[in-house]
């Protein structure tokens, strides 16, 4: 009897572990040893003897903080990520403002085919951003877009888009066009769900519907407005597909124009595992400190409005 | 020491014919390289149609010695050389790879090729000896076997320099003062482009003129890529781009295809591959374009670079070494595979004799007009000028890239671009430890 009863307690005690170890599994093996393993590789380098060449000249050291104190002073690292801050102050700012525009407008109730705007809005977000950076890519450059064509047609100046100022806009209008969609729809799917109830006693109270649009609707659904930021701002600090591919097209675009693009040189064109491993850390933990940092604010923000 | 001289022998015998795999797997004393069965090799390679060369191979003399080799398609270039490393750290290199001249010593340094003089018979004789040399990295070892080479030469619209009344430029001189007279007769056409998007263009030119940008004394490397040679090319350039008598823009992309096929670039500085290109790139103007020596820097000079090229080596990594040997020493020299590899690939051998034999009797289509094409080809080829690659080209390149497409960008300060090559490849030979002297 007691021999069966210690082993049933066993085995309740026993059971939240069990059903942790899958996930705890999965997440050792896919998350934590990968991390890890990059950390481990940003603290090593190569060391090689004399010429190099032949047998065992080449082996790795430790290297302590060098890989990070030297990405530190990388000046180029730090213009990336300038860079990245211009393109990102345009890019967030107004896809998120067309996103909410979008998506207060197809809620309204007097607009016609909403579900084919919708659709028609949300498209471009399907087509792969490497296909999006060609196509654009193709339109930008003046001796093959039609767009050029027709402005030398009609005897208008042909900016330059793939130089100084202009380039910024011309990327940021990339990520525009493919992220606008997805945003809308995810406030679109929130202001949905605001309560039938809420927009009748503004009606019965008298209110515009643009009084209905900024005093009720945006305020609900500053949650949804808070993700799409918070997204925006992790998928700014990785921008790499769109540059790269714009690389070939013009001299303005260097191979270390976004920090990404530097890890990606130095991991596999220069071939420093070790440096890019410290450098792709620190993106992370820029990343991190940026995207947490605001969704505290954001709550902290949240719970004042509340308490007051 | 009988052991030795057995297969000392062993190799001799394989020197002389060359497939007798079977014979000098018995006599090696080396267990790990002894190969009774059937053995098969993997080859990465980014040469189009090379599956169609390799079944040649093992419907022929790969099915008699028991050898066969599967082909793994891969991406050309750097990202390459990064794909052999990672999986030579994990000792899972294919058995074969292809790899451009500039980046063996990258790759030997890294331990990841093996030393095939032994193993690859009596082949030196077949190639140019400038080509060779790049191949044993001026050692007794051999690293790999040369596959096709790129000797530069000058590329221009025949039909355009008549109507414009230019001459073919022989000298460098001769080449700006063309640039200036296409100016001013046709503001809106230029001579050609300085791109910095290929690294490979300016290499060939900087060897031309006689730069060696990595030498080695004792135990230490000597970095001269801002030597005198290399800085008077930048100059010469960076002078045409700020002159605006030159396009800076770079080539490969649509604008630049565009400006090849429409005639607003008439001259093209480029290797023995350009019909490949141009076909592609400008294929309303077939027939169009001849083909001249490249420019020299002083007239009593004939001298050319090479932009790119590659080879065939053997991975440290490879369980059948003298298999894999047999096989890459078959692909550069044996005529069938090289007429193959011309066919498929597109590719100019290395191979002296197929130079001018199979493929390589007519023209390129695209060259119907100029009959003598490879003949002149051939007799430019001899005329390469040495090259002194280094373990870290990918550094000096990358930098290239960045520097230089800056510099022609604001159409300025090419020399500053140069010392910045410069630093950024001494920098990181110092960072990893290579002995370094200035």
């Amino acid at each position: 009897m007691t021999s069966t009863r210690s082993r049933k307690a066993y085995g309740v005690k026993g059971a939240p572990y069990a059903f942790l170890l899958p996930a705890t599994l999965l997440f050792a093996l896919f998350l934590a040893l990968p991390i890890g393993y990059a950390v481990w590789l940003s603290f090593r380098k190569a060391h090689v003897s004399g010429l190099g060449l032949g047998s065992g000249a080449r082996s790795e050291v430790w290297a302590g903080f060098e890989n990070y104190t030297e990405a530190f002073h990388d000046s180029e690292l730090l213009h990336g990520a300038l860079r990245v801050l211009g393109y990102g102050c345009v890019v967030v700012p107004v896809m998120l403002g067309l996103a909410l525009l979008f998506a207060l407008m197809l809620d309204s109730d007097k607009v016609r085919l909403a579900p084919f705007t919708r659709l028609a809005i949300f498209l471009p977000y399907a087509i792969p951003g490497v296909v999006a950076a060609l196509m654009w890519g193709f339109l930008y450059l003046p001796d093959v877009s039609p767009f050029y064509f027709v402005l030398d047609r009609l005897g208008l100046p042909q900016p330059d888009l793939l130089d100084g100022g202009p380039l910024y806009l011309a990327l940021s209008n990339i990520a525009v066009w493919g992220g606008t969609g997805f945003n809308m729809i995810v406030i679109y799917t929130s202001l949905r769900a605001i309560p039938a109830e809420v927009y009748e006693a503004a009606r019965l109270d008298g209110a515009t519907p643009l009084q209905t649009a900024l005093r009720i609707k945006i305020p609900m659904v500053a949650p949804s407005l808070v993700l799409t930021f918070f997204f925006s701002i992790i998928a700014t600090l990785q921008v790499f597909n769109e540059p790269t591919t714009l690389k070939p097209l013009t001299n303005s675009v260097n191979t270390s124009w976004s920090p990404l693009m530097k890890v990606y040189q130095d991991a596999f064109r220069r071939g420093d595992i070790y440096a890019a491993a410290a450098e792709a850390t620190l993106i992370a933990l820029a990343t991190l400190v940026l995207s947490f940092g605001f969704l505290r604010a954001a709550n902290r923000r949240d719970k004042q409005e509340a308490a007051g | 020491m009988p052991h030795t001289k057995r297969r000392r022998l062993v190799t001799t015998a394989v020197a002389v014919s060359v497939g007798a795999t079977a014979l000098a797997a018995c006599g090696s004393g080396d267990g790990s390289q002894a190969e009774s069965g059937p053995v098969s090799l993997t080859y990465w390679t980014w040469t189009p149609g090379m599956d169609k060369v390799v079944d040649l191979w093992n419907k022929g003399p790969g099915k008699k010695d028991r050898i066969t080799v599967t082909v793994k398609k891969q991406a050309s270039g750097d990202t390459l050389v990064t794909k052999i490393l990672t999986a030579h750290k994990a000792n899972k290199a294919p058995d074969l790879v292809q790899a451009e001249y500039q980046t063996l010593p990258t790759l030997v340094s890294n331990d990841a090729l093996a030393d095939i003089s032994e193993e690859v018979g009596d082949v030196e004789g077949k190639f140019a000896e400038g080509v060779w040399q790049q191949t044993t990295l001026g050692t007794d070892a051999l690293y790999a076997v040369p596959q096709d080479i790129g000797p530069m030469m000058f590329y221009y619209r025949a039909d355009l320099f008549e109507k414009y009344g230019l001459k073919v430029p022989t000298t460098w001189e001769q080449f700006a003062e063309t640039a200036r007279t296409l100016k001013k007769k046709a503001p809106d056409k230029a001579l050609t482009t300085f791109s910095a998007n290929d690294s490979g263009l300016f290499a060939g030119l900087a060897q031309q003129a006689g730069a060696r940008w990595w030498t080695t004394s004792g135990d230490k490397w000597k970095v001269s890529v801002n030597d005198a040679a290399t800085r008077k090319v930048a100059e010469f350039w960076g002078g045409l781009v700020e002159e605006g008598v030159i396009d800076n823009q770079p080539m490969y992309q649509p604008a630049w295809n565009k400006a090849l096929n429409t005639g607003e670039e008439i001259a093209w500085v480029s290797a023995v591959w350009a019909p490949g290109t141009l076909t592609t790139a400008a294929p309303d103007t077939k027939g169009k374009w001849a083909m001249a020596p490249l420019p020299q820097w002083s007239p009593d000079e004939d001298v050319t670079g090479s932009w790119g090229g590659s080879s065939t080596a053997v991975t440290t990594d490879s369980a059948h070494k003298e298999a894999a040997a047999t096989f890459a020493a078959w692909l550069n020299t044996d005529h069938d595979a090289l007429n193959a590899l011309a066919k498929e690939g597109g590719i100019y051998p290395a191979s002296t004799s197929a130079q001018l034999s199979g493929a390589f009797s007519n023209p390129p289509a695209f060259f119907s007009n100029q009959p003598d094409f490879y003949t002149r080809a051939a007799g430019i080829a001899k005329t390469t000028a040495p090259s002194a690659w280094g373990p870290n080209v990918n550094v000096a390149y990358a930098t290239f890239n960045d520097a230089f497409g800056a510099a022609a960008k604001s159409r300025s300060d090419f020399g500053a671009a140069l010392d910045r090559m410069q630093d950024a490849t001494v920098a990181d030979m110092k960072k990893q430890g290579f002995g370094v002297s200035r």
